[in-house]
């Protein structure tokens, strides 16, 4: 017997910690989805696909834009002391990666006008005509294009790494303390983002080639997601009791029926009919990838919260 | 330069919460919440049953991960005596400190900053104990300079046996149980 009997219950601490609610998920979330978004963006500008009329390339910069502002609202949400979020800004904490990441926020946001520069949206064009002659002078630089595309490809991955490693670097939760968390968040935005792009995408070539990509993905996240449990199981006490957390714990059920069963294993064998032409393609899958995506960052954060050092706090 | 800690003697701790109402009292700590607390732990199996009782709080850590993690440098690591405070006018309150406690010390303050056990540097600063220490009846608490081999804690820690609380958790704890 190993029983703890504690006086202390303070909010948002006991009887488990309950620090971030719905705000933190859904920022990490919308980070992973802009991450992949730029990632492919980048991609296809790479590849000058810049030349094609219908690319994804020209309206994803934009998109992505409206839900990293969005992500960033969410972000502030959270804040206590909302009217001091300024303060973020006035230094620079090498060994924080809240720090690294606030900063990191600011950096993208130029990196994502230089890409709606390629092909101004007409609302702004409207008012700013000058915009058009910008555009051109870029698109008729494929140099320049392609470096834009590298960019973008480099900070969506700075963006979708950063997202796990503000979690995996706090060694108070074991079930974060995992060097893999960063790929799995990553793998899992790119996912988010291709299945997006194959659902909206206007061009029949990217929406073959992102269905096709996203498959990929899928695969990998369920290879992530076996190595990341299997790391747990194979650390310390406090490690594998975080990894029941989820195996068979209070988030098992959330975990294995909507983050692998609805997330990922059924879009997958919808996508890979999909591909295969046996069947059309769909929005369903795309959206039940997205949702698997969202529950997987509630879930992982409200599990990570749960997990415990001292594993008594399990019982 | 000093580095302070408490030695706290759990063969003579009664978990009377005389230090939890003192600190509530000297910090002016808001109803329904606690910078410090009693813990009460049985270990074995009926009738070898072994039960410590411990007055917990902030360990102030010598690899404080709160420090680390903060964004704003408001949580630091004050010149004297490596006593772990968190500057109010600086705590955005992201509440990335209160996640990285593994000993869940710190908590999010209704005027919206995180606090937490100060060790009560303002009556430190004075030549003071921290006020759970004065108050206790038992006199169980003992507060000093660990980095001295003549105070009274560094004494007792190289006569008794002794214990940190999760010390696999890698902060190094400035709190110690004598056992």
């Amino acid at each position: 017997m190993n029983e703890l009997t504690n006086t202390r219950n303070n909010l948002m601490i006991d009887p488990s910690m309950n620090v971030w609610g719905w705000e933190i998920p859904v920022y990490l979330f919308l980070g992973g989805f802009v991450a992949g978004m730029m990632i492919i963006s980048g991609y296809f500008l790479f590849k000058g696909r810049n030349k094609e009329t219908n690319c994804s390339c020209f309206y994803l910069p934009l998109i992505s834009f409206v839900l990293l502002s969005a992500g960033m609202f969410t972000l502030f949400l959270d804040l206590e002391h909302k009217l001091y979020f300024w303060r973020l800004y006035t230094t620079f904490k090498i060994a924080s990666p809240m720090s690294w990441g606030a900063w990191i926020l600011i950096l993208i946001y130029p990196i994502l006008f230089v890409n709606i520069l390629l092909r101004p949206p007409g609302f702004l064009l409207k008012k700013i005509q000058r915009l058009n002659s910008i555009s051109e002078k870029m698109n008729a630089h494929p140099y320049l294009v392609k470096n834009i595309g590298v960019i973008s490809m480099l900070a969506g991955a700075v963006l979708g790494i950063y997202t796990g490693v503000l979690l995996s670097s706090l060694g108070a939760r074991p079930l974060w303390n995992t060097s893999i968390l960063w790929v799995l968040f990553l793998v899992s935005g790119l996912s988010s983002a291709a299945a997006f792009v194959h659902m909206i995408a206007k061009d029949v070539y990217e929406r073959e080639l992102l269905a096709k990509a996203d498959n990929g993905f899928l695969t990998l996240e369920i290879f992530v997601i076996i190595l990341m449990i299997t790391g747990l199981l194979t650390s310390s006490e406090a490690h594998i009791q975080a990894a029941e957390l989820i195996l068979s714990g209070p988030f098992a059920a959330s975990f294995w029926v909507f983050v692998v069963t609805v997330g990922i294993i059924i879009p997958l064998f919808i996508q890979l009919l999909a591909v295969n032409h046996k069947i059309k393609h769909t929005p369903i899958a795309p959206i039940m990838v997205i949702a698997g995506g969202l529950i997987l960052r509630f879930v992982i954060v409200s599990a990570g919260q749960y997990s415990h050092w001292s594993h008594e706090f399990f019982k | 330069m000093a580095r302070f800690g408490m030695v706290i003697d759990t063969k003579k701790c009664v978990g009377c919460m005389d230090c939890v109402v003192a600190c509530k009292t000297e910090n002016n700590v808001p109803e329904g919440f606690n910078r410090d607390w009693i813990v009460q732990e049985v270990i074995g199996k009926y009738p070898d049953l072994h039960m410590e009782i411990r007055s917990e709080r902030c360990n102030h850590c010598d690899n404080p991960p709160c420090v680390s993690c903060c964004p704003t440098g408001a949580s630091h690591v004050h010149d004297l005596g490596g006593v772990v405070l968190v500057n109010h006018k600086e705590c955005i309150s992201c509440k990335a400190c209160l996640a990285s406690c593994p000993y869940d010390a710190r908590f999010i303050h209704p005027d919206g900053y995180a606090d937490k056990c100060t060790l009560c540097i303002h009556r430190v600063e004075k030549g003071m104990n921290p006020a759970c220490v004065d108050v206790c009846p038992t006199h169980c608490m003992y507060f000093g300079d660990l980095d001295d081999p003549n105070s009274e804690v560094s004494k007792l820690l190289k006569s008794r046996k002794h214990h940190t609380n999760i010390p696999a958790a890698g902060t190094k704890p400035q709190i110690f149980y004598l056992m």
